[in-house]
């Protein structure tokens, strides 16, 4: 073990935890915006009971989010100094514009709209949370526009004088193919995450007790919630099937790496079960579907998908010696898991709908259940995803152009990142128990009585309590 | 003028606004065991930062981002070098800041009591290592000619780099309490305005031998006349939180910490990290900066949305300027 394995781990473990409140961010901002909109436009108070109930939820999710971004921005410097150097010229230019442009907006509008209840007027609250939500989808264009450049590196040149990439085409970097489909991939899987979280919630109460004054407002976010899993996870396919042509183009090697197809094929058949060597370079057992791995990497039933050996000795003889593979296990079967839970979410979301078909009120005990696991299913998909498509690009840190192991910082020692490695992962482990308690204590707690809120008044008597105190 | 003049004098700006920003919010997280002597009251400081710290925090956020976009061998020696009082700061914003959000999601005294320590802990930490990290940027640290840090955790903890972080932590501290003073009412408000005098008084010593320290080691005309203003400043701000003119009191302390940080800023130009050991290892404005095409994207970026944020920001604390009381704290 040695400092760049535990500077690895610690980014792996950082990043997928950071990720698992962002799906949630990105998503519930939008459909509370949309729940408060929907009860300023029909002044129905389920609307805004909903809007209260869930909002509540997305402010314990939203704290995670925040306090383990910051970790994300500092890391580089901290662990990655010498490829936070080699690109800091592109690389830090949408962190920066991320922080200026989205972070602001988001942060500021939400402290707005928790605490604006009753210092906004109705339509100035009801704007706040969607500049939040707003300048939180956007922030998710700025990093993936950075990973982006991390898996398909545009709009550069290397210079040997300087020893670093330099910027030479900014709008090239923000139009990466790479970034145009990945955003939009990412955000249809975080609303997967955010619907299925207002199903499960909706769903246990309207099973557990179904003569609630509050059953209509379960009844429509639970199929509110269905049907935003439907659409996400309908995006996510049609999203993640272009992502896997343009990969097969930019990124051979992970679509190979993603399917265990060690040797070059035409037609290339699509593996449902590869077991390979350990070491990654041989299939021991493979069932396949014919045809539907050319299909998925190049759109042509009979097209060539190239094969891990192939590429290995290619970038062998372009780059030098060297291993260009990645974990194939990993890559193999984290490809799977992320396809796999994203459509178990999607079929859960179509029975709770069938169980709610001609204003029927679900009572299965099963599909209760089915529905507690359902945003489960979604978040692991994302992580799964992540997992994929970083590991799916090792060695390399930006493809092509800067091996991991070159990137890691020189002057951090092993005992300092293993401090810092094993001091993020406790404080995580306990701030994870901590928030997943509350989350589940404000779910049962259920959607709260909502008493009409007093419109702003600057001569009212300066001793009514706050709508909202921390 | 230079590109990375602008963004040396940029960077400044973002650093200089957070510390007068979220200055006040950590002067009001380490006070919350002082000046809150019971629950409500602990409640009513933390109200009166809830709706902004988020916001006040996205300035270190963005000076982080800008000094990665522009200086990226700054920030990646910077942020190497300074490895565990970077991680310590982390793990204090991360405390806090999950504390703010969940204190009164429970009922139970434990709980608020554990996440008030999260608050204090996580408030004091960064408001001392802040100044030690300046402190220490600017009487320069072991670099080699790669620019590589090389000096270990003790050399950052020298007495000019503590003398740095106590400077800070006074002074956030008396930002804090004045800023209490000037957004409450009650009895927690006049405590606040009588611990704002005592506090301004230490911190005014520590900021003086502070900044006289620091134009010793290193100085401009500038930075003179910078270190003179915030002296002035803090004594200003520290004669008007006497007669109880919170207002100019706030101004005062503002001004103060926003000039201390552009002195520190002033002095070390045109230098950005400077080398004890080989001069060659010096990182300057013009050596760690980002090429003339970033820096001139960036800096339309930020000329054209810089005012827009601080329009809203600004609007943001125009909202939320009642002050507030322990009878406007709703029951739960």
């Amino acid at each position: 073990m040695d400092a760049l394995d535990v500077a690895r781990w610690q980014f792996g473990v950082t990043t997928v935890y950071h990720f698992l409140f962002v799906p949630l961010t990105i998503g519930l901002s939008v459909l509370v915006a949309i729940l408060q909109t929907l009860w300023h436009r029909t002044g129905d108070e389920k609307y805004l009971k909903l809007t209260k109930f869930y909002g509540k939820l997305f402010l314990i999710n939203f704290a995670m989010g925040v306090v383990t971004g910051i970790v994300q921005e500092f890391q580089f410097g901290m662990n990655w100094s010498d490829y936070s150097r080699f690109v800091g010229d592109i690389f830090g230019a949408p962190l920066a514009i991320e922080a200026l442009v989205a972070f602001f907006l988001e942060s500021t509008f939400i402290g707005l709209w928790i605490f604006g209840w009753d210092r906004l007027p109705a339509r100035l609250h009801l704007a706040s949370i969607w500049a939040a939500a707003i300048g939180t989808n956007l922030s998710a264009y700025f990093i993936l526009a950075a990973n982006s450049f991390m898996q398909n590196p545009v709009g550069y040149r290397y210079n040997p004088d300087t020893g670093r990439a330099e910027l030479t085409d900014f709008v090239a970097v923000l139009t990466n193919k790479v970034a145009l489909i990945t955003f939009p991939h990412t955000i249809a899987g975080a609303f997967l995450v955010a619907g299925s979280l207002l199903v499960a919630v909706a769903l246990w109460h309207l099973i557990r007790n179904r003569d609630s004054a509050d059953t209509p407002a379960y009844r429509f976010a639970a199929r509110f919630g269905s049907w935003v899993t439907l659409v996400a996870a309908t995006v996510v396919v049609i999203t993640g099937d272009i992502q896997g042509k343009i990969m097969t183009q930019v990124q051979p090697m992970k679509m190979a790496a993603a399917e265990g197809l060690y040797s070059t094929e035409s037609p290339a058949s699509f593996s449902v079960l590869t077991i390979g060597s350990l070491d990654g370079s041989r299939e021991l057992f493979a069932i396949k579907i014919p045809y539907l791995l050319s299909y998925l990497g190049t759109g042509d039933p009979n097209g060539t998908v190239q094969g891990i050996n192939d590429l290995q000795a290619l970038y062998s003889a372009q780059y030098g010696a060297g291993s260009y593979t990645p974990i194939i296990p990993v890559t193999y079967w984290s490809f799977r898991l992320m396809i796999g839970f994203g459509l178990a979410a999607a079929a859960i979301a179509l029975l709770v709908l069938w169980s709610q078909r001609k204003g029927r009120t679900p009572t299965s005990r099963w599909l209760l259940r089915a529905g507690l696991v359902m945003p489960i299913l979604p978040l692991l998909a994302n992580s799964f995803g992540w997992i994929f498509t970083e590991m799916g690009r090792q060695p390399w840190i930006v493809f092509g152009e800067m091996l991991t192991r070159d990137g890691v910082s020189r002057s951090v020692s092993l005992t300092e990142v293993l401090t810092s490695f094993t001091a993020f992962t406790l404080i995580y482990a306990v701030l994870a128990v901590i928030e997943v308690k509350l989350l589940i204590r404000y779910a049962k707690a259920g959607v709260p009585d909502v008493t009409p809120t007093p419109e702003p008044d600057d001569t009212d008597d300066a001793e009514r309590p706050l709508a909202f105190a921390y | 003028m230079e590109l990375t003049t602008i963004w040396f004098l940029l960077v400044a700006v973002l650093f200089t606004g957070y510390f007068i920003l979220e200055g006040f919010d950590f002067g009001v997280g380490m006070l919350l065991p002082v000046l809150g002597r019971d629950d409500k009251e602990r409640r009513v400081m933390i109200n009166t930062i809830g709706p902004v710290w988020d916001g006040n925090e996205v300035w270190l956020i963005t000076a982080g981002g800008a000094m990665f976009a522009a200086f990226p061998e700054w920030y990646a020696t910077l942020f190497s070098g300074f490895y565990l009082p970077l991680l310590l700061i982390l793990l204090a914003l991360i405390a806090r800041g999950v504390a703010f959000e969940y204190r009164h999601k429970r009922p139970e005294a434990t709980w608020k009591r554990r996440w008030d320590n999260a608050i204090f802990v996580g408030s004091l930490v960064p408001a001392i290592l802040w100044g030690v990290a300046f402190a220490n940027i600017l009487r320069g640290v072991p670099l080699d000619a790669e620019h590589e840090y090389v000096g270990g955790l003790l050399n950052l903890l020298n007495p000019y780099a503590l003398l740095g972080g106590a400077t800070t932590a006074a002074l956030f501290a008396t930002h804090g309490a004045v800023f209490v003073a000037l957004k409450t009412v009650g009895d927690i408000r006049a405590r606040a305005a009588a611990l704002a005098v005592r506090l301004g008084v230490a911190a005014a010593v520590l900021a003086v031998a502070f900044l006289s320290w620091t134009l010793t080691i290193r100085s401009s005309t500038a930075a003179v006349v910078l270190a003179v203003g915030a002296a002035l400043a803090l004594l200003g701000g520290l004669a008007a939180a006497t007669v109880r003119r919170e207002g100019w009191a706030f101004t005062g302390t503002a001004a103060a910490i926003g000039l201390a940080v552009a002195t520190l800023f002033a002095a070390l130009f045109p230098n950005v990290l400077p080398s004890t050991l080989d001069p060659a290892g010096t990182l300057t404005a013009t050596n760690a900066a980002s090429t003339p095409y970033t820096l001139t994207i960036m800096t339309w970026v930020a000329v054209f949305f810089t005012p827009i944020v601080l329009a809203y920001q600004g609007w943001t604390y125009w909202v939320f300027r009642k002050r507030i009381g322990v009878a406007h704290i709703p029951q739960h």
